[in-house]
């Protein structure tokens, strides 16, 4: 198991550069420095001000190599601030990205781990209980219920829970930030509500996927003859046996519970790296946008390959090799 | 090329082409029992996707009227601009000068008399469009943005998926690493990256769609490919010296199809409300449902409130998605054995 | 056995009438048909049919457990006295693994693959009596002697994958006594395992039967296993029951055509060199089954009566019945 997951470790960081490379293509081969500082200071900036703000940004190195110093050009540099965790100077104001996601990883944290927590709460139960009643029309009108509600765009469930809860009901504020414990809870309520409401569409109908599917096997038929009852048949039985496809459902989200929502985020006012992201697309800010994606796929590929190790946790017949 | 000789062009080329679909799928018992079984379970949702299907093939047909001294009176800038057949549904010089409510006879701000007093269905916007013209043309932009990117991502998995499972070796190790690279980076920030790279507009929207949406169905269609060619008959053709491109044309391709129509349908809502977000952040394609969302946000602060702009755009989306999403559905369920089955 | 004395006997299962339903091509479809059985303390009954028959269908009824969408239709089942179909569902909670217990074919997908051996048999006390974990699996691990798992207490931590197919189904065997029921439903309990395991898992039902007791409604298509196991024996054909009696009259003086046949085409019975009768023709899917007699389309000796008319019990003997109308005939002939 150990030369398991060094294995996969070894094949995540070949990923890792991977998608550096590819970063390095989109941001650095097919949008030039020039074409982004043009992008940043304007199209008609005198080519001397643009000089100056490739040369201000490091970005005045040979692309692929240096003849004089072949640890000196982009390409080593990109590589270089990325696997440090340096990442370098926002393109838009200078600041040290650094110090950005320091900034902004609590309040995404702080608003993804409630979220993923309800999320899944909700969702799984939903599902089991649908799955219940498989087969009757409790069931036909979930399934329903679940793609009418994965029809609606999340913009229009986070337009009507802003317009209906803050501003029509008044429960909580429509949006803002606060450092404080105490009233983070009213400004995280709504973004949770309406993130929860934006996905349970979706996911309630894969759980209950799942669990039908699971529901049908031989040893639930065991579990009845036995004496359970529904209740403890679907969580006692039917939720471990489905625990590996809830893992990889669950896992590959962990990655977002760091780089935010960039929707909630943004329209809720929570200065997360969600909002941070928003801001780098409006800003035309490279640099930024090249750091989260780059974070965005590292913590991929680790959930990815803690999702391995915890398959052998979920189910007994899984062996790592 | 003028764009709407082009546009008339592309129109025709796929009405044809969906006509020998058809036609071909008909002569399939196969296809044809499919497509009977699609039109029973789901009448309804089916007959909203044709109906979208038409408006914004309608909306495609577009021509210049050569000769229409009246126009050019009343309204100079319409002269020499092509206009559709859902166009010239509504009058020529359909526009006001702001909002106005759903057959209102007067400006919303400032009570002035509005120059199509009743006409509007569906009111007017910031700029005085006619909100029904615009969210009627908005499900053209919503066809072309599933209909480009599937041109896109359809292509595209094949090719790399069959021949990645059919050739298999170092080939399919690259594209394995390929397609893990890919996969590996989170959904919106890959597609808001190739966008900020790649410039908006139509083309480069569904182009980065098309980028992040092609190796789910790239990796089906490798591990089908795998299955089929390990299969007795494909192996005996191997055997009698049938060429490997002609037993992938004959035996491979045509048993993906029901993988490749499955995962079109599935997809299709996926890329449309990606757009919506799209648009959100200010990446998006113009004319798209998705920008009248966007804009028609901050209009729930005002007073009196603009809703007709939001309701007419989300709605129009909400019945295209959730068409669909059961036609989706019920294809998985008529063209995939194994969920058939679970259904038991 | 005299007819007073037949009465007399303690009933574990009964069953009357009972028609059970699954929807076939857009209809719903009889699958069990006015079935009747009946299990006294301490015998072994074989429901003997081929697969498809609905012989499962009728052990699931009885036991509530028929899947969805399967319809119990009509008819009553008694277990121990009580009234299965009314039964509130707590009540039938109490009854399954505690009045009796099912143990399945497939004894690899039966038990609960992430649970170990041992947990699914404490679930199974404790759901029965108030007992302690550590005394529940105390008498696991002795229900896991009892049963003939070697290393009983190590077996206890074992998932079922570790385990062979033997193995595992003696730990079904052991889940289902655990609250030492009084009827035992075995259904196939031997098919799916090797030929020598399974003389080891009868020789271990025969023993467990002889020690504890315990009825037991055997479902089967193998006659060599009613043969050695069965005190009496229901033939089932297509939904319905052909002939019903004591083994060695069913076995030995077979009336019904259907009997006859099955018991023809059995390797054991033909002379060396002899070829094996078969019956004509495949069991029909539920939607092609005749309307009178079912057996009528493949019977060698239908007549008018039997494409049109469902036959009735028919008794060869006070404790031997045959659903036919030429054995009707035939004996309503002698016997005027």
């Amino acid at each position: 198991m150990i030369a398991y997951v060094l294995r996969r470790l070894v094949y995540g960081f070949a990923t890792v550069l991977g998608v550096l490379l590819f970063l390095f293509f989109l941001f650095f081969l097919y949008a030039s420095p020039e074409d982004i500082a043009r992008r940043a200071i304007g199209e008609k900036a005198p080519p001397a001000a643009i000089e100056q703000w490739i040369a201000n940004h490091g970005y005045d190195r040979p692309l692929v190599w240096n003849p004089e110093d072949p640890t000196d050009s982009l390409l080593v540099e990109h590589f270089r601030r990325m696997l440090t965790f340096d990442f370098g100077r926002s393109d838009a104001d200078d600041v040290p990205i650094r110090q950005r996601l320091a900034e902004g990883a609590g309040p995404s944290l702080a608003l993804m781990v409630p979220l993923f927590l309800f999320e899944l709460l909700v969702s799984v139960t939903l599902g089991l209980f649908v799955a219940t009643f498989r087969e009757t029309y409790i069931d036909r009108a979930g399934v329903a219920i679940c793609v009418f509600a994965m029809s609606v765009s999340i913009l229009l469930y986070i337009i009507g829970g802003q317009y209906l809860v803050g501003r029509v009901l008044n429960w909580f504020p429509v949006s803002g930030w606060d450092a404080s414990p105490s009233v983070i809870a009213r400004f995280l309520a709504l973004p949770v509500i309406v993130g929860v409401l934006a996905s349970f569409g979706e996911q309630v109908r894969f759980y209950r996927t799942v669990f039908v599917e699971e529901t049908a096997r031989d040893y639930v038929r065991t579990a009845r003859a036995k004496g359970c009852g529904d209740a403890r048949v679907m969580w006692r039985h039917v939720l471990p046996n489905a625990m590996i496809p809830i893992l990889t459902q669950v896992v590959v989200a962990i990655p977002f519970l760091f780089t935010g929502s960039i929707l909630l985020e943004s329209f809720f006012g929570i200065p997360g790296l969600g909002s941070m992201t928003v801001d780098a697309i409006q800003g035309n800010d490279f640099a930024t946008l090249r750091v989260m994606v780059f974070i965005g796929s590292l913590l991929f590929i680790l959930a990815q390959i803690a999702t391995d190790v915890l398959y052998t946790l979920a189910d007994p017949r899984v062996r790592l090799e | 090329m003028e764009p709407h000789v082009l546009s008339n062009l592309i129109t025709a080329a796929l009405a044809i082409l969906l006509a020998a679909a058809l036609l071909r799928a008909r002569r399939d018992p196969l296809w044809r029992g499919a497509g009977r079984e699609l039109a029973r379970r789901r009448p309804i949702a089916v007959s909203v996707v044709a109906l979208y299907v038409l408006i914004a093939g309608l909306d495609s047909i577009a021509w210049v009227d050569g000769h229409a001294p009246g126009a050019k009176a009343e309204s100079g800038t319409l002269q020499g601009q092509a206009r559709s057949v859902i166009d010239r549904l509504f009058p020529a010089d359909f526009q006001e000068r702001s909002y106005s409510a759903p057959l209102a006879t007067h400006e919303l701000y400032g009570e002035e008399p509005l120059l199509h007093p009743g006409k509007h269905l569906l009111g007017t916007n910031m700029i005085g469009q006619d909100v029904l013209h615009l969210t009627l043309k908005g499900a053209r932009v919503a066809l072309v943005i599933g209909g480009l990117t599937s041109a896109i991502v359809i292509p595209l998995a094949l090719l790399v998926g069959v021949s990645a499972g059919w050739v298999g070796g170092r080939l399919d190790d690259a594209v394995f690493f390929v397609m893990s690279t890919l996969a590996s980076m989170p959904t919106l920030l890959l597609l808001i990256a190739l966008i900020m790279a790649l410039g908006t507009g139509t083309t480069q929207v569904c182009l980065a769609l098309g980028i992040t949406g092609w190796v789910g169905l790239a990796r089906l269609v490798r591990a089908e490919t795998f299955k089929i060619r390990e299969l007795d008959y494909v192996q005996a053709a191997r055997v009698l010296g049938t060429s490997e491109l002609r037993i992938v044309w004959r035996h491979v391709v045509p048993n993906l199809m029901h993988l490749v129509l499955i995962t079109f349908a599935l997809l299709f809502s996926g890329l449309v409300l990606s757009e919506v977000m799209l648009s959100w952040l200010g990446i998006g394609i113009d004319g798209s449902w998705g920008r009248m969302i966007d804009q028609a946000r901050s209009e729930l602060s005002r007073e009196p409130v603009i809703w007709w702009n939001l309701l007419a755009s989300s709605t129009a989306l909400f019945i295209l998605i959730l068409a669909v999403n059961q036609v989706a559905d019920a294809v998985r369920d008529v063209l995939d054995p194994r969920t058939a089955l679970e259904a038991l | 056995m005299s007819e007073a004395r037949a009465r007399a006997r303690e009933l574990v299962l009964e069953v009357r009438d009972l028609s059970t339903s699954f929807p076939i091509d857009g209809a719903r479809r009889r699958v069990v048909d006015r079935v009747s059985l009946e299990v006294a303390a301490g015998e072994t009954l074989a429901l003997v049919g081929e697969s498809g028959c609905g012989k499962s269908v009728t052990a699931l009824s009885a036991m509530r457990l028929v899947p969805k969408p399967g319809l119990v239709e009509s008819g009553t089942i008694r277990i121990g006295g009580k009234d299965v179909r009314t039964l509130p569902v707590t009540e039938m909670r109490r009854v399954r693994g505690n009045d009796v217990s099912m143990i399945f074919q497939e004894p690899m997908t039966s038990l609960n693959p992430v649970q170990t051996c041992g947990a699914q048999v404490v679930e199974g006390i404790r759901l029965h009596h108030r007992v302690s974990n550590a005394e529940a699996r105390r008498q696991a691990g002795a229900l896991f002697s009892q049963v003939g798992i070697p290393d009983a207490e190590a077996r206890l931590d074992a998932y079922p994958h570790q385990l062979s197919g033997g193995m595992r189904q003696r730990v079904m065997i052991a889940m289902a006594l655990a609250s030492r029921p009084r009827l035992l439903i075995a259904d196939e309990p031997t098919t799916a395992l090797d030929v020598t395991i399974q003389a080891q898992i009868l020789e271990l039902l025969r023993s467990l039967q002889r020690d504890l007791g315990m009825a037991i409604l055997l479902i089967t298509h193998d006659v060599g296993i009613v043969n050695e196991l069965a005190d009496r024996v229901a033939v089932m054909y297509a939904g319905r029951i052909a002939e019903e009696g004591p083994r060695r009259d069913v076995l030995g003086a077979p009336r019904h055509p259907y009997t006859q046949g099955l018991l023809r085409s059995l390797p054991g019975r033909a002379a060396p060199g002899e070829r094996l009768e078969e019956i004509p023709g495949v069991v029909p899917p539920p939607s092609q089954w005749p309307s009178g007699c079912r057996f009528s389309n493949r019977c060698p000796i239908a007549f008018e009566p039997c494409d049109s008319i469902e036959p009735e019990r028919t008794a060869v003997s006070a404790v031997h019945g045959v659903w036919c109308h030429a054995v009707a005939r035939d004996l309503g002939a002698s016997e005027p």
